[in-house]
């Protein structure tokens, strides 16, 4: 399955937040989407899946026109895992995992078997079998986190959208999380703000900017010192990791390129 | 939870019908348990033929003319108005809401009163009161209703808003009427009214609450999904495949036809609809597929209760239901504010 934004253009209050932005998933790609604050990741994301009505353009999930849709059907094919999770009514884990059933259910028709095993399966890959019967307020952010991916794992969607799913997360959890969206071999979008996750975990990356894509590609092509000083206003060291092969990322504070732009004279560090 | 779940909701039925041959046995003249089911067992098809009538006629008449259906008001009542707010409690994601604050209990008290003191819909005869105070309530929703449309989406925040805005206008509307009036005893009638009572209960005029009741009751329960995921949130609603804006325009009629039928032949009782579903959800949590069930049951019988006190505790004249509720209510809702894990629903 695929999902593709064609010219989409979204204005707040006659604030245009984006222009034009087209993005392509193809079948089972990992999708990354970068850039910094209010460059329009969420809302861009938000378009996609149906929040917010995009003022010109068209969102396609397999070249179908997402809003000639019913929510029920896109539900079924399309799982998000937002960047809020504020429930404020009490639910259980349990509860609130086998949510992500309720596009497969019909109106008449209770949980079947079927549907534990697959919740059960979503809480067993998340890692939070041990907090199914806790409720989801007592649980921490990281947790709550892993309990919304459960929920989108429990939809069994064919296209993931996730934006910044690592955040809250600590270091295990953050690299266990994507190593598990990796081998569900789904197509998937992603908003991220950690760029050594995005080089490490994403076929391709486009870089939004102010509301444009400024660029896009593998990530060995996208992440260049070049393009990390032009959108995020950072020096960056870009070496090979010897063990993983793809681009890695230091990032070089002020102090220490100061010295080494007065030695060389050059606005880019290598 | 399944297992537990029917064992409680069979605990609470026997409860309710303990409740109710309890309320039909006091009042003024008291009968035995034993007589309230026989004469409400000699009026059944077949079972009738195997009892002796051995009651007289008076008794006959206080148990089935009126005791019985009053106890049935008062159960269909507090289960409507249980699940009309935990329903629009879901729908506006806030726990203080009760179905009265779309505004139709003032639009009803519009009606009540222009029948009241303005004697309008004369023609209808005992049935003017209701009818006039339906005709309200339904004028407050449909105001409210088109105020918090924009472009064809319902907002939330100007639902309420609407709802406060028409509140004040139509309750200042009724008391206009009051003060023009020039009856002393007309306003103790409206008053009465507003405060909600049951006294008016007959067989006739259950009827179509029973049906109202029934038929909401199922939908909502049938739509437990989509009322768990309101509770979520807007964007888990639109993610998991809710049709957010056609689900709330269903819900705001649904619960809207259940309250302005029971306001009809209740008034405004109060209370119930706010801290029944509170209570409900400390026992069996916020899942609304035990939410729905529990409410009707523990509302009905919280009315029942109530209504047998009204009755009797000022005996031979009778208390408002309203002031009763309110008297238990309310210190139950400081006590729960009071506990330090309970919470409203404001998350953590």
């Amino acid at each position: 399955m695929t999902l593709e934004a064609k010219q989409v253009s979204f204005s707040i209050n006659d604030q245009r937040i984006l222009h034009e932005v087209s993005i392509h998933i193809k079948e089972k790609q990992f999708v990354g989407l970068i850039g910094p604050n209010g460059s329009g990741k969420s809302t861009l994301l938000k378009n996609m899946y149906r929040l917010l009505k995009p003022e010109n353009g068209i969102i396609l999930l397999n070249e179908q026109d997402i809003l000639k849709q019913s929510s029920k059907a896109i539900a079924k094919n399309l799982a998000v895992v937002s960047q809020e999770t504020p429930v404020l009514f009490d639910f259980t884990v349990h509860d609130l995992v086998s949510m992500g059933r309720t596009p497969h259910k019909k109106l008449l028709e209770l949980d079947q078997e079927q549907d534990f095993r697959i919740v059960k399966d979503a809480l067993r890959q998340t890692g939070i079998c041990h907090l199914e019967k806790r409720s989801f307020s007592s649980l921490s952010g990281g947790e709550k986190k892993r309990v919304m991916v459960a929920r989108a794992l429990a939809q069994q969607a064919q296209v993931l959208i996730l934006d910044e799913p690592t955040n809250h997360l600590d270091i295990q959890h953050q690299l266990q999380l994507m190593d598990l969206i990796q081998t569900l071999h789904l197509t998937v979008v992603a908003a991220l703000h950690d760029l050594n996750i995005a080089a490490m975990y994403c076929d391709q990356i486009y870089v939004l900017q102010h509301g444009r894509i400024v660029c896009y590609g593998a990530p060995e092509e996208v992440l260049t010192p070049a393009l990390l000083q032009k959108v995020f206003g950072v020096y960056a060291d870009i070496q090979t990791h010897a063990l993983t092969g793809k681009p890695y990322l230091t990032y070089v504070p002020e102090q220490f390129t100061k010295n080494i732009r007065d030695r060389a004279g050059a606005v880019n560090v290598r | 939870m399944n297992k537990k779940f029917i064992f409680f909701s069979l605990i609470l039925v026997l409860v309710l019908i303990i409740s109710m041959t309890f309320a039909v046995m006091v009042g003024s003249v008291s009968v035995t348990p034993l007589y309230v089911w026989k004469v409400i067992l000699s009026k059944l098809p077949f079972i009738q033929s195997f009892i002796e009538p051995d009651w007289s006629r008076s008794q006959e008449i206080i148990i089935w003319q009126i005791r019985v259906p009053r106890v049935i008001l008062a159960a269909i009542v507090g289960a409507g108005l249980a699940i009309a707010g935990a329903a629009i409690q879901a729908l506006v994601r806030n726990s203080i809401a009760d179905p009265y604050i779309l505004g139709i209990s003032s639009g009803a008290a519009v009606g009540a009163t222009s029948v009241i003191i303005l004697g309008a819909f004369s023609f209808l005869g005992i049935y003017a009161l209701s009818v006039s105070a339906f005709l309200g309530s339904l004028l407050a929703i449909v105001l409210v209703f088109f105020l918090s449309r924009v472009g064809g989406r319902i907002s939330i925040f100007r639902l309420l808003l609407a709802g406060m805005a028409v509140s004040f206008i139509l309750t200042a509307v009724s008391n206009f009427i009051l003060m023009m009036a020039k009856q002393e005893g007309a306003l103790k009638a409206v008053m009465f009214w507003m405060l909600g009572s049951l006294a008016g209960a007959k067989w006739t005029n259950i009827i179509v609450p029973a049906i109202v009741l029934f038929v909401v009751l199922i939908v909502l329960w049938l739509y437990y999904r989509n009322l768990n995921l309101l509770l979520l949130g807007e964007e888990a609603a639109v993610t998991l495949g809710v049709n957010l804006q056609q689900f709330r325009i269903q819900l705001v009629l649904l619960v809207s036809l259940l309250t302005g039928v029971l306001v009809a032949v209740s008034g405004s009782i109060g209370f119930v609809g706010l801290i029944i579903p509170h209570i409900v959800r400390l026992i069996v949590g916020s899942n609304y597929k035990y939410v729905i069930p529990i409410s009707a049951l523990l509302g009905g019988i919280f009315l029942v209760w109530a209504d047998a006190v009204a009755r009797i505790i000022i005996a031979p004249q009778e208390m408002p239901i309203g002031i009763i509720t309110a008297f238990c209510g309310g210190p139950f809702f400081i006590w729960l504010l009071r506990r330090n894990n309970y919470s409203f629903g404001e998350g953590d």
